[in-house]
């Protein structure tokens, strides 16, 4: 039987409290991370996450055992007190909220590295396993771990359905939210003590040094696929579980290798495929975009020198060698040649050896494309009082983009002139 | 300043009010009352606490002194009677909401907690909508409305609070002119119903022709009252020209000694 299939059929208890863990953390942890990513607090995730460790060290030094009851109760009020303390040191003083958080970050996570090593060194019995919280524990989840976490996980995602119209409205405007009559201060209480709880829980897999990845990262990767926030966290969730799940997978089929960063590395890679490969938002497809342009705007331009080598002898229709073309304009003459290629292909020019000319479509799409630069220069003489030595450029550019509708307001505008600035006939 | 009649069951009482941003006062003890069902611009220069004033009256500031009354309850007794339109740059146009969502928020000071809207409630939003012009785009992301069509949606989605008085921060900016005058037209027929509304406006040309009552301020009270009364060239002289700059010299003062601007 191949690992994956043995991993899938969750045979093993042990598979399934790993898996079942992950999947529950990751996935609470990007719901309530999608609101502090969208109320552009994310660094605060990571303050949180960083702050809870002397109160993990504090709940275990003062109750002396490792019930988690204790450590949670710690971690939140630390979590808590470092959220308090960037709030007052950026309203009381002329320090900026980026250099508050960095503050209070590596205060308390220093003083909580202090107090683990102190109570490592003591020789206390019960204290393994509290390193655990650096880096998470994922692969050694046992059963009651699940039921704290699904617990946990199920409290979340309730809260955050139950509020969402209210957490929405005060992400958005928080102005609004008060000035609506909203008990705003109890909700962000009650938000922030979701993303407390989720840090806490979420630190057990993946450790507080990797824990704002699992909160923030799978919003992040949502908003490269939708403009709806119902559908973002749908899909923050399903992020943050499937990568839950593949990094459960990846340590189960590699021994050796562990859950927690595993995960985060899911995630980051899922953020970096958005990042490249979204629709409309992805750096490939600007890229994609980019390149139409300037290939229509390189193709039109052939179009407009053939049509302008016409105009003297008004025929428009003669066959050209591509070095008449690169006389009149200079284009590279590699690129010139697969401009004539593809408008070859699209109808616009006839080929017959090396000669080629335009077709009355080919014919028809030039004029317009120089109709639209002369309106356009008239238009900036006219009505914007630009020399007309200055309005060439200008209208390079704006001929090849400029909307049908558009096109007749400036027609309109200027009542059909016969000829532009510098005297050229305007083509209709 | 000129003293005017007392108004009978006023929609506004603002008393004694003043107003300090990092212990400077940014408004100096502010009294005023505006009638039931009246069109009342907020006039006065950049800085003048325009914006400040609706704030504070909406209690979204601390007051450092007095208090503001709405149809003779505190702010928090009468929410759902009152309106708002915040400033345009105040909210993130990229989040990722539709023009309806943003209007539905309208509704959710009626709807009360952890309820989901009705189809009433959509039916109010769309209504409203419609009102402002902007039905056909109910269902458009908000990143891609223009300037003026985010402005009219802020506006849709305080008329869908269906309240008593409403105040607006700017709601002028970046509409054009025809636009500029459907709102106006909608907020009188709002005004010809009894509801109150307050304008923070800019545009001094269009004062006489637009509002009923104005405000004159800069960082004080210069004037209120009926436009034909208040709205002269000598009072505007004082509101723009005549800057207090013993005024702001005590504030700053307060300010840098770390004074208490209250005993």
């Amino acid at each position: 039987m191949s690992s994956f299939t043995e991993f899938f059929s969750f045979a093993d208890p042990n598979v399934r409290y790993v898996t079942i863990g992950a999947v529950l953390i990751t996935a609470s942890s990007a719901l309530v991370g999608t609101f502090t990513f969208l109320n552009k607090k994310s660094l605060l995730g990571d303050a949180i996450a960083h702050a809870v460790l002397p109160g993990i060290c504090l709940g275990f030094l003062l109750s002396g055992t490792k019930n988690p009851l204790y450590l949670i109760l710690g971690a939140f009020v630390t979590g808590w007190l470092s959220l308090y303390a960037i709030q007052y040191i950026t309203t009381k003083s002329r320090i900026k909220e980026d250099t508050a958080i960095g503050l209070i970050l590596s205060v308390f996570f220093g003083f909580g590295i202090l107090l683990l090593t102190y109570i490592q060194k003591s020789g206390n019995a019960n204290q393994s396993g509290l390193d655990h919280f650096l880096f998470g524990k994922a692969a050694s989840m046992v059963a009651a771990d699940i039921i704290t976490f699904s617990v946990v996980a199920v409290c979340l995602m309730t809260l955050t359905l139950l509020f969402f119209k209210e957490f929405t409205l005060m992400v958005f405007d928080r102005n609004y939210a008060v000035a609506l009559g909203l008990p705003v201060k109890k909700l962000e209480l009650l938000l922030t003590s979701m993303i407390v709880l989720a840090v806490v829980v979420g630190i057990q897999a993946v450790g507080v040094v990797l824990m704002a990845a699992v909160l923030i990262t799978p919003a992040a990767v949502a908003r490269f696929w939708t403009n709806s926030i119902r559908i973002m966290f749908v899909v923050a969730a399903i992020t943050g579980a499937f990568s839950g799940l593949a990094g459960a997978y990846i340590s189960y089929t590699a021994p050796s290798m562990p859950t927690g960063p595993w995960i985060v590395i899911v995630i980051s890679t899922l953020a970096l495929a958005s990042f490249l490969l979204a629709p409309t938002k992805g750096v490939l497809n600007r890229f994609l975009k980019q390149r139409r342009f300037r290939r229509t705007i390189q193709d039109e331009n052939v179009l407009k020198v053939l049509y302008q080598l016409g105009e003297g002898s008004k025929n428009f229709y003669i066959h050209r060698y591509a070095e008449e073309i690169i006389r009149k304009r200079n284009f590279n003459k590699q690129s010139l040649m697969r401009s004539i290629q593809r408008l070859c292909r699209q109808g616009y020019l006839e080929k017959s050896g090396e000669l080629c000319s335009l077709t009355e479509e080919g014919k028809n799409r030039a004029k317009r494309v120089v109709k639209i630069h002369r309106l356009w220069e008239l238009y900036l003489t006219t009505h914007v009082n630009i020399a007309p030595d200055h309005v060439h450029e200008d209208a390079d550019t704006i001929e090849h983009f400029l909307t049908p509708e558009l096109e007749a307001d400036l027609e309109r505008i200027l009542n059909y002139p016969v000829v532009d600035p510098h005297k050229a006939e305007i083509p209709y | 300043m000129e003293a005017v009649n007392a108004v009978k069951a006023p929609a506004l009482e603002v008393h004694d009010l003043t107003v300090a941003f990092d212990r400077k006062p940014v408004l100096w003890n502010i009294d005023l009352e505006i009638p039931q069902g009246k069109l009342v611009g907020i006039i006065g220069p950049n800085g003048a606490g325009k914006s400040t004033l609706i704030k504070s009256i909406m209690g979204l500031l601390p007051l450092s002194s007095g208090y503001c009354k709405l149809f003779d309850e505190s702010i928090d007794k009468v929410r759902h009677r009152i309106s708002y339109v915040p400033q345009r740059e105040s909210v993130d146009w990229d989040f990722p909401v539709s023009v309806l969502d943003v209007v539905m928020m309208g509704r959710y000071g009626k709807l009360g907690l952890l309820k989901r809207p009705r189809q009433a409630d959509i039916d109010v939003a769309m209504d409203c909508l419609k009102k402002v012009g902007m039905e056909s785009f109910a269902n458009r992301q908000i990143a891609q409305l223009s300037g003026g069509q985010q402005q009219r949606t802020f506006l849709a989605r305080a008329l869908a609070q269906q309240a008593d008085i409403y105040f607006m921060d700017e709601p002028f900016a970046g509409v054009d002119a025809a636009t500029e005058k459907a709102i106006i037209s909608l907020l009188r027929t709002m005004t010809a119903n009894n509801k109150t509304v307050i304008v923070v406006h800019h545009d001094l040309q269009s004062v006489s022709t637009y509002f009923d009552w104005v405000i004159l301020l800069n960082t004080r009270l210069v004037a209120y009252g009926p436009t034909e009364r208040i709205f002269t060239q000598e009072k505007l002289q004082e509101t723009y020209g005549g800057k207090l700059t013993l005024l702001s010299d005590v504030g700053d003062l307060i300010r840098r000694e770390n004074f208490p601007n209250r005993e």
